[in-house]
Formats: C-alpha cells, structure tokens, sequence
C-alpha cells in the first residue's frame, strides 16, 4: 500500500462526502414536490407527462396501489426491452447487423436491466445493437434506477408520517427522480466523460490501422452518455464486454474518479435526503455512518490484500512491487482498482475496471461479502437505503429492548407484523444465494462453465448468485454464464432480490406509515449516536453476514490458506 | 405482605424436583409447537437419535452421536424447564390463594326490601343481579357491589393485609370481593360475578399463568426468532452439496449440531420464563397484571398521571405556620388557634394543636368545662370553641370574614389579613382564618405537604425519558406551586374525571402511552382509556373493572415501580436476545474448521480457540449451547438491573453486557467445555 493510494482513494471520499449534504437536500426537496433551481425550465415538461398520462399528481396512493403500478411498469419494462432485444435484426440502428439475441440471453438480460442488476451474460459490443442499448437498455438504466429511488421514498415517508393512508404517487416519484435528478445529471456526467476521451457517437466501429501496419477494428457507440447513467444509477452495465476496464469506458484516471464518484453520489446523498424528509439530519447521517463504516473497512482490507500481491508469484520472482496486477489496468494500479470493486459491490453498482476473479483470494472475498451483506453499503440508488432502514429496524427490534421499551424506529412502534416482513425480505438473500449455487455445485451441467476447479471454482458460483440476487450485476469472470441453466437461474435470482425482497417491504411500509409517530424523549431508543452505527454494524454483520460464512469459508477464505500453504488448482 | 414469604426461591428443592417432572411433561411436540426455535431443536433430536438407533443397530462406534444426541435433549428440557420454574412460582401462589377459597353458602334476599327475608343457597347457585345478605363472621360468597349497609371487611385473602377495611354502599368504597369476611355489621350486596369468574378466580388463573398469551412483544419476538432459524436452515442445508462439491460428506449428526448451535436457542428458551418472571415480580409488589400486554405497555409509558393527593403530597394538609394580624401577638394567636382546635379531631386540627405545641408549647391551655366545643358544620363551615363570652372560630375565610360582621360589626384591618392569605393561596397552600367574635386574630398556613424524596423520583422517571403530571382538584394557582414543589412536569387543575379523560385522549393521539391510577366509579372511562390503568384493590368494581392492573395494596405511588417493572421486563428480554445472537461468532469458529479440517486442513487456522479434535470442538459447542440456558435461568427470573440512567445511558450499560460479552463469552465457555471433554475422554 502507498501514501498515494490512498491519498486517491481519500480524496474521492472526500468529493463524495462534499457533495452529498446539498444533494441530499436538493433530493428532498425534489421528492417533497418542492420548487427547486431546475424547476422553470422542468415544471412544464414535468406537466406535459402527467397531462399525456392522465396522472394526477396531487393525488397520492396507498402502498398497495403503489406497489402494483411499480410491478405494472417493471413488468411493461420487460415486456418490451425483451422483444426489442429479439426483433434487432430487423430493428433499425443495427450498423453492425447483429441477428435476434437468444430467448434465454433476452430474457436474462432483460430482467437484469429492469431490477437495476445489469448482468451481462453477453459482450455488448459485439452482440447488442445501438438501438437496443440507447431505446432499450439505456431507458431501463434511468426507469430501474428511479424506480429503486420511488420505492426508498415509501418506507421515507411512512416513517415520516403520523397516521397516514398514503406514501406518495408512484408515477410522480419515478417522473421527478428521472427528470430532475438522473437526466440532468447524466448529461453533465457524459460531458464530463467527453472530456476525459470517451467516445460518444452513432457509428458502429472503425477499422484502424495500428503502428505494426496491422488491421484492426476498433467498436464505437455512444459511450459516454450510456456510461453516465451506468454509474449514477449503479446499474453498472457496460457499453463493452470488460465494462470500465476497456479504455473507450474509462479512459483516464480522471474518468476513473468521476465513475467512482458518479456510482457512490445518489446512494449516499439518499440518506441525508431521508434524514431531512423525517425531519431530524442527523438520523441521515447515522445510516451513512454506518454505510461507509463497512465500505471503508472493505476498500481496506481488499487494497491491502492486493497491494500485498500473491506470494506464490513472489515465489516465482515476479516482481510485485506494484501488487496483484493481474487484471487489472496499469492506469488503475491497485489502490484504484480495490477501491473501484469494494465500491461497485457495496453499491449494487456492479461496474467493473478490473476482473474481481483475478484478485488474491481475499481480495476477492471483500466484493463478494459486501454483496452478501445486502447492498445496503451504501447500496443501488433507492435500493441501499430501503435496505438499510430494514437493517435499521432489526437492529432496533433486537437491541431496542435493552432501553426497557418495545423496540421503535423514529416514534414508530415495530411490532409482529413489521418483523414478519422484514424477515420475509431478509430470508430471500440467503434462499437465492445459497439454494441456487447449491443446487449448481450439484449438477454436472452447470459445472461445466467454471474455469477453475476447487474453492476457486465455488467462488465463482457464489459470486454469480450472489450478484445476481444482490441486483449488483458484477461478474467474478471464470463462469461462462450464457448457458441456459445459468441464464434462466441467475434471471430468477435477479428477480427475486429485486421484487421479492421489496413487496414485502412496501408491505411494512404500508404498517408503518398507518402508526401514529411518538416523540422522543431521553427513555427513547437513540438512533443517532455512534453507539447506534455500532450496533447496525454489528447486526448486518451477523444477522446478514454469518449465514454466508460456511460457504465463504470453502471459497476464497479456504483458497486464501492453500495459496499461503502453495496449493494452486 | 404476607403473601411475600410465600414466593419460592429458586433453589427450593420441591420446586426444582416438580419444574424438572415439568419439563418431561412439555416434551410433547403439540405444546412444544408454541416455541418455534426449541420445537426445531426437538424434532433434530429425533433425527440424531434415530441415526444413534441405525448406528447401533449396524455396530458402528456411537460415543459421537449418542452425547450429540443427549445433549440436544438436555437442550430442549433446559429450555422447558426454565419455563416450568417459572410457572412453578407462579403456582405455589395460586395454591396459597386457592387454600382461601371455600365452598360457601351465600344469604339470597326473597324479596328486595325486606332485608330479613332471605334463602339459604349454594354460592354456585347465585346469578348476576341476585341480592345476598352477608353478616359478621361470614365470608363473602362472590364479587359484588353493597347496595345497602356498611361493615369492616378482612381482605387479607386477597391482599395479604390483615387489617380490616371499611365497605360501605355508595362512594368508591362499595366494591367486595369474593373470598373476603365481614369482621362486623351487614352488607346487602349485589352480585356482580358469578361463581368461577369472580376476582379470586381470575387472580388464580393468572397466577397459575393458566391464561398466559404471548404478548404482543413476544409475538414479534418470536417471528424474529423464527426467521432466523429459517435463515441458519438454509445456511445449514444448503452447506451439504457445497461441501460434497469441495470433497467434504458431512454427517447428518454434525449439520443437525452446527444449526442447533446457531439458532438463537438460549432465548427461545428463555422467552416465555422472562414473561413469566415479570409478571410474578408485579404479583411479589401486590400488583396484579390482567395480562402481560400490561406489563409491557408499562414499560413503554411515557407519560404518568398521578393524583396529588396521597401519591404527590400525603393525604392532609398540615398547619405550617400561624400568622397574626398587626395588633396580636404570636402567643395570642397561638393560643388562640390551640384553643380552636382543641377537641378538634380531624387531621387538620391535630395538626394545628401539633404545631402550637411544638412550636411554643400549650402555655396554660388545658381542657376545661366551662369549654363548649362548636363542631364543624357543612353550614357555617366554622369549628371552634365558646369559653364565657369569648366566641373562638376558624374556618374559611369567607366564613370567618362573615362571622366577624355577625359578631362585632366591624371588621378590623382586613388589609393586613387579606395580604396573609393571600400570599398563602399564591404559594399553593389553604389558609384558615383565626375569629375571636369581631375581631380577626390572623390565619392559619395549612399546607400541602409533598412527601420527601418525590422529588427525586420523579428526577429519575424524567431520565427515563417519562413525563409526569399531576392530577388535582385544587384550583391552578394551588396546583402550579405544589406542581413546581414536588417536580411534576405538568399537571391538571380543578380536574374532573372528564378532564382526565381527555387528557389522556390528547396525549395519546401524540403517540404517548399513559399510565394512570383511581379508584373511583368516575375514574373508569380514563382508567379503560389509559394504556395502563392500575386500579385500587379498595375501589369501586367499575374501576376494578376498567383497569388492567389492580394494585392489591391500594397505594398510588406504586405506578412508579410499575413502570419500572415493565422495564425491567422489557430489559431482560434485550439482553438474552441479543446475548443470543451475539453467540454465534464463537460457535462459528469452533464448527467450521472442524467440519472441514479433513478436506483442508489448512482451515486450522480459523480454530482460534485451539480446541483438540474436531469432535472435540463440535460436542463442546453443542454442551456450551445447552448449559447457557441453564446458566441463565436465574438472570431470566430475576431480570436484568434497573438503573435509572436514561436510555442512551442503559444502551450503552446492556449493549457492553450482552452484546460485546455475548461475543466473548462463548469462546471462552466454548474452550473450557473442550478442555473438560478431552479430560474426561468423551470425544
């Protein structure tokens, strides 16, 4: 490790942490219907939508029907980006003549687009057309990103409100988050990519010819723009096969900061945007506390890992001296690199500029752990922080009692119901995660895409339906995932984190918007204090952690103890 | 109270030889079914035990398995065996007040108005609504309400306070209880329970804790508990093809002891003895919970209302100071006011005579005959004494003010007088006016006196973050300086029960629960109302009604402890929780390297705890996890100490306690039990 990575990483902490107080406030404004800056020039494009859709704005609903019009415009979402993706070939904006995707790969990928997952069995550049990425994946990279915000705004708002029927209107919440928050943005974040060399245009590839006189074909597209909302709605999807490790994603170390700061900024702003909506700030900054408590230990511990090299190859005498590079980038180095795949995985993000698969073996392990402990570090856009208020009230629920009070979060009472629910949610991590790798392990078929046998060859497994269930999208590499078996699994899984894991939750939102909101006083449980993001450290940790440890133990902790031993598979 | 030495210790031989019969006795899986987490620990010892019945049927080595299967059923029995305690208390109460039912023949009126006629009938055979006759030296044959006559009533059967009390018809004090004997007179009461449902009942069942449900706190308990056990299932069942992938058969016996030691088995074991506790805790300080959901609301309570009179200052106002007019001197009024109240007899005149003396002594007032003793009367509202000419009166200052214009015609220097009550009345007090015929003499201080160390408490309640407010019917300028004297936060003057009522209304649609306590037929609708209502076991059956607590010992000032209870309660069940998941860390790292070691010995390294074999670590996990219960049992009965720190306070206090000894303390637990079993040669 040196002082100047992590100086780097340090300072693009320092960008996120500057930034997230006014955006946070800026979101809550927003997401109250409030008159903000972009207001006069945004209002009137905001009314013509709701006028052409024949939504009410004023009117807001229950959770139920909230709920439902969510379900109703992933479920529409699906619907067209799988036929768009099967009807390409006859599709304009097609330059290179790419022929239908495979029903299988359409169908995976289609859902991996609407849960904000971004799972890519397949090389973008060399399989999607232009139309397909900007009409069909790009519009799901804003549509699944504002969704995951409009349901983060539920659960805020019934902990805001005191005895209420209604937590907001759907559609004025997915209109506003895309309009005022993720376009705006995206277009001074593709600018800013511009700057730094990244591609943005409608040609489909050039042919060039390189210094030794060789032919080659270089793949183009619109890069930039697509690239811009990759990062600010963590979906993560990359234009080209090896997302931001290609030079075109990701050009510079500049390009590299703006990624890293574009993924983290929304997530964790989102709290600070709650902190105001129920009206105390520094409820908000405890959660993000907490968030980058485990994200930090985690850039740690994996740069350490890297910067640390693999002794076998030390062994060998291969010079080590900048770390693991193996897969890595030599504009990223290891400092870069660690902290862009703790980030990508505490976030939900699931971009990538190096390959997670060629980390040592516990570098390896820190993205996969942060996947497995929710995506709540601080998680996808909207989905972080639902995810981490559902921590919250179980770490409530359970230590909350100790104050000699039945457990409550921010005045409202949690009882049977609220815990049946979050239990529900917290169940579907480790049921998805676990039953499909192992039912995987056990069938010949699926073993056959695994490049590595042994615990590195679990890992991969484990990788794959943890990203998959986590809805962050990243690949361990070293599994051919666009078989059947893998791509039909691996959509259920990204089906299930995403929407089984949040129908019960707007179902606890629903019971706790309706509870009257009791006043703190000094006998109240406080959630704001540092003891506090202990506590819902120590609880996501072993409430949703511990259940991954035997099979994290015959991953890439058992892999980290052969290669010290000199075990190679 | 007497009922005090009756509680069992823990330690009381008969009382462990019974709860242990018990805990055979709850070993059917259709009780079990009630408690998730044991229930699943119940139904792998089967599983473990049927493998031991193949093991031994096909002759392969079964010391492993036989204590891994013994030690899940010690599990299970130590869990039902802290509930059975539990309830063993409970129950040897119950028997106590069983031993003072009698089967008794009640008087039943033939005709309603002639009290004389009356029909000897079993107490089984009275109906709602019947009148009865009940004479000295007869017990009450059920719950009822006097309609006519007044008597000295023993309750000690069911208060365990043997000083009679008097019932009379009318006011709050009209309410007998089924069980209880009339010391002298009659009473014609009207039945208002019958047989089998009546107070006494009611107290057994829930003694016995016959009518126990979770509460809802244990509800959500529970599902928490619940789901975590599903979650280590996964984990669990999930691992066998992960580790037949990585070359690793595991036995059913090892995964059956790895989830067993993960799931949160010490409080699902020690869930419903906690509940039981407290409620017996209440019982021990004579209050009597209807249910367990009242225990726990105290807990939550955050505001307390409570009447001034008798909980806030003590039930009399005492003569604090006598303040003569210009004009007179100390002795004189002093005398003056001795004189007054010599055959003065309520609390107030002894007060009065108490002060003088006290102060100054008698002087040469004596008791004499050529006294007349004038008696307070509802009319004049004057009390005094006539010696010759001389008319002494006091009173109130509008009664004296008049008795002076009827005695003398002039009224002198009322401005001097009207500033000495005045300035009393300001400072919350009653002033007593002092009248020798026309001429005033000076005035009386009678004062509120706040008990000592009210205070105090109610410093404490408000670190707890609990508000409280005082009820009176004083006007406000009396109740603010009593209010500011004793530390109340808040308070109700000139209170009706109507007032009281929507108080409560208000500060509940805040989201606050308050707890209250009355004992009259006008106190029912705030006593129903209120999340806690403890009723005076003195009070009228409509407020006994209405509440949902009934304090035995009819004393006010007890809604303290009881909040203080509920919390306690509340406290308790944190801490075993999070004890219990804090457990697991340890258990994790004793199992995983030793399911593993023989595919990848390197995993050794996670054996932190050094434990010898790999059957060594899995057996001594699985005794650590059933003799935890064991060892908690007494800290589950006795609840986690209170202290009244505030809440930021106990978190950080219990959250170091339970949570980071909840981390550590296994590991070490965990290496002892192995150092035993290699010891001994048991794996």
């Amino acid at each position: 490790m040196t002082i100047i990575g992590w100086a780097q990483i340090a300072a693009i902490f320092a960008l996120v942490f500057v930034c997230v107080k006014p955006l946070g406030l800026y979101m809550a404004g927003v997401f109250s219907n409030e008159v903000t800056f972009l207001s006069p020039v945004i209002a009137p494009v905001e009314r013509a939508f709701y006028r052409l859709a024949g939504v009410n704005p004023a009117q807001e609903e229950g959770w139920r029907s909230y709920t439902i019009a969510m379900l109703v415009f992933n479920a529409t979402g699906f619907v067209f980006l799988y036929v768009l993706m099967r009807l390409q070939g006859v599709l304009p904006l097609n330059p290179q003549g790419f022929s239908a995707v495979a029903p299988d790969l359409a169908f995976n990928t289609a859902i991996s687009f609407v849960t904000n997952t971004n799972w890519q069995a397949y090389g973008g550049e060399t399989t999607m057309s232009h139309l397909v990425q900007m009409a069909g994946l790009t519009v799901q990279n804003f549509l699944s990103a504002a969704t995951g915000i409009a349901l983060a705004l539920v659960l805020v708002r019934a902990l805001a409100r005191s005895g209420a029927r209604t937590v907001g209107n759907f559609w004025v919440d997915v209109t506003r988050a895309t309009l005022y928050l993720l376009l705006p943005f995206s277009l001074v974040v593709a600018l800013a990519y511009v700057a730094t060399g990244l591609p943005q245009t409608l040609l489909g590839s050039i042919d060039v010819t390189t210094l030794e006189g060789a032919k080659q074909t270089l793949a183009l597209g619109p890069v930039a723009s697509q690239e811009a909302i990759k990062q600010l709605g963590t979906n993560g999807g990359g234009f080209f096969n090896v997302n931001a490790a290609h030079p075109f994603e990701n050009a510079t170390a500049i390009s590299n900061m703006i990624s890293i700061w574009a993924m983290l900024v929304i997530s964790a702003a989102l709290p600070i945007t709650f902190g105001r909506m129920v009206g105390d700030d520094r409820q908000g900054w405890g959660l993000l506390a907490a968030m980058l408590v485990i994200l930090i230990a985690g850039v740690g511990f994996a740069y350490w890992a890297e910067a640390n090299g693999n002794p076998l190859l030390t062994a060998l005498g291969v010079d080590q001296i900048a770390g693991n590079m193996e897969g890595k980038e030599v504009r990223f180095g290891t400092a870069m690199s660690a902290l862009y795949a703790a980030v990508t995985t505490g976030l939900s993000c699931g971009a990538v500029n190096s390959m997670h698969d060629s980390f040592t073996p516990l570098g390896g392990l820190v993205p996969l752990v942060l996947i497995q402990l929710g995506e709540v570090l601080p998680g996808g856009v909207g989905s972080g922080l639902y995810g981490m208020l559902v921590f919250a009230i179980v770490a409530v629920f359970i230590a909350g009692l100790m104050v000699g009070r039945t457990p409550e979060y921010l005045g409202k009472k949690i009882e049977a119901r609220e815990m049946k629910l979050a239990m529900l949610a917290l169940l579907i991590l480790p049921f998805a995660i676990l039953g499909f790798s192992a039912i995987a392990v056990m069938l010949p078929k699926a073993l056959e895409s695994l490049a590595n046998s042994g615990p590195h060859g679990l890992s991969e497994i484990l990788y794959a339906y943890s990203s998959a269930t986590g809805n962050n999208g990243s690949a361990f590499a070293g599994l051919s995932a666009n078989t059947p078996w893998y791509n039909m699994t691996l959509g259920i899984a990204m089906l299930l984190g995403r929407f089984a894991y949040v129908v019960p939750v707007m179902a606890m939102a629903g019971a706790l918007a309706g509870k009257v909101r009791g006043t703190a006083s000094e006998g109240t449980f406080p959630t704001h204090t540092v003891l506090f993001v202990a506590l819902l450290v120590g609880t996501i940790l072993i409430v949703a952690g511990l259940e991954f440890f035997p099979a994290v133990a015959l991953g890439p902790i058992v892999e980290h103890f052969q290669m010290l031993a000199g075990k190679t598979f | 109270m007497a009922r005090k030495s009756t509680v069992s210790a823990i330690t009381d031989p008969a009382l462990i030889l019974r709860a242990t019969g018990d805990s055979f006795r709850k070993l059917d899986p259709r009780t079990l079914m009630k408690n998730p987490v044991i229930f699943v620990t119940e139904v792998v010892a089967v599983v473990v035990t049927l493998l031991l019945v193949r093991d031994i049927a096909f002759g392969h080595p079964v010391l492993f398995t036989a204590q891994i299967a013994a030690w899940l059923w010690f599990t299970v029995l130590f869990a039902n065996f802290a509930e059975a305690i539990a309830e063993g208390r409970g129950r040897a109460q119950a028997e106590t007040l069983r031993r003072t039912r009698t089967e008794t023949r009640a008087k039943r009126l033939l005709m309603p108005g002639n009290n004389e006629l009356v029909q000897g009938v079993e107490a089984a055979d009275l109906h709602v609504g019947d009148l009865i006759r009940v004479d000295a030296n007869e017990v009450i044959p059920v719950d009822g309400e006097i309609v006519e006559g007044i008597a000295s009533v023993n309750e000690a059967a069911v208060t365990g306070e043997s000083a009679p009390v008097i019932r009379e018809s009318g006011g709050d004090r009209s309410a007998v209880t089924g069980g209880t004997t009339v010391i002298s007179d009659w009473l014609i009461v009207r039945v208002t329970a019958s047989q089998g449902s009546s107070f006494l009942d009611r107290m057994i069942a829930l003694v016995e804790g016959a009518e126990r449900q979770k509460t809802p706190n244990e509800l959500a308990l529970s599902i928490l508990l619940s789901g975590m056990t599903l979650i280590f299932l996964i984990a669990v069942v999930t691992l066998w093809p992960l580790a037949s992938y990585s070359g690793t058969v595991l036995s059913i016996t090892v995964l059956v002891a790895l989830l067993v030691t993960l799931i949160p088995t010490t409080i699902g074991g020690l869930l419903s003895a906690i509940g039981i506790a407290g409620m017996d805790r209440l019982l021990k300080f004579n209050v009597m919970a209807m249910s367990g959901r009242a225990v726990e609301a105290a807990g939550d309570v955050d505001t307390l209302l409570l009447d001034k009179t008798g909980t806030i200052t003590f039930g009399n106002r005492m003569a604090s100071e006598i303040i003569p007019v210009p004009g007179i001197s100390e002795r004189e009024a002093a005398d003056a006011a001795l004189l007054a109240s010599l055959a003065d007899e309520t609390a107030e005149g002894r007060s009065i005579v108490a002060l003088v003396v006290e102060k100054s002594g008698a002087g040469g007032v004596q008791r004499s005959d050529q006294m007349q003793f004038v008696e307070f009367s509802a009319t004049t509202r004057l009390s005094g004494v006539d010696i010759g000419p001389r008319k002494l009166r006091k009173g109130a200052i509008d009664a004296v003010l008049r008795f002076a214009r009827e005695n003398g015609g002039e009224t002198p220097d009322t401005a001097a007088f009207r500033a000495a009550h005045e300035r009393i009345a300001r400072s919350g007090g009653t002033p007593l006016g002092l009248v020798e015929n026309g001429k005033l003499l000076g005035v009386i201080h009678l004062k509120d006196v706040v008990k000592p160390d009210i205070k105090e408490r109610f410093a404490e309640m408000r670190k707890m973050g609990i508000r409280t407010v005082m009820v009176t019917g004083d006007n406000p300028v009396t109740a603010a300086a009593i209010a500011s004297e004793a530390g109340v936060d808040d308070f109700i003057a000139e209170a009706t029960p109507e007032d009281k009522l929507r108080y409560i209304r208000e500060e509940q649609a805040k989201g606050r629960l308050i707890a209250m306590c009355g004992d009259g037929t006008n106190d029912a609708p705030a006593l129903a109302q209120a999340d806690v209502g403890v009723a005076m076991q003195t009070g009228t059956q409509a407020a006994r009604e209405a509440g949902n607590m009934v304090d035995l010992d009819s004393d006010p000032t007890k809604l303290i402890e009881v909040v203080e209870i509920g919390k306690q309660l509340l406290m308790t069940r944190g801490s075993l929780t999070t004890f219990s998941i804090a457990n697991d860390v340890a258990k994790y790292f004793a199992i995983i390297p030793a399911l593993f070691i023989a595919t990848y010995p390197e995993l050794s390294a996670l054996n932190v705890m050094q434990l010898a074999t790999p059957q060594s670590a899995i057996l001594s996990a699985v005794i650590f996890n059933a003799l935890i219960i064991v060892a908690l049992i007494p800290l589950a009965l006795k609840g986690v100490t209170y202290r009244p720190i505030g809440a930021a306070a106990v978190l950080r206090r219990n959250l170091v306690i339970y949570g980071l000894g909840g981390l550590i303390v296994p590991f070490a637990g965990i290496k002892l039990v192995d150092l035993i079993v290699n010891a001994l040669h048991l794996a």
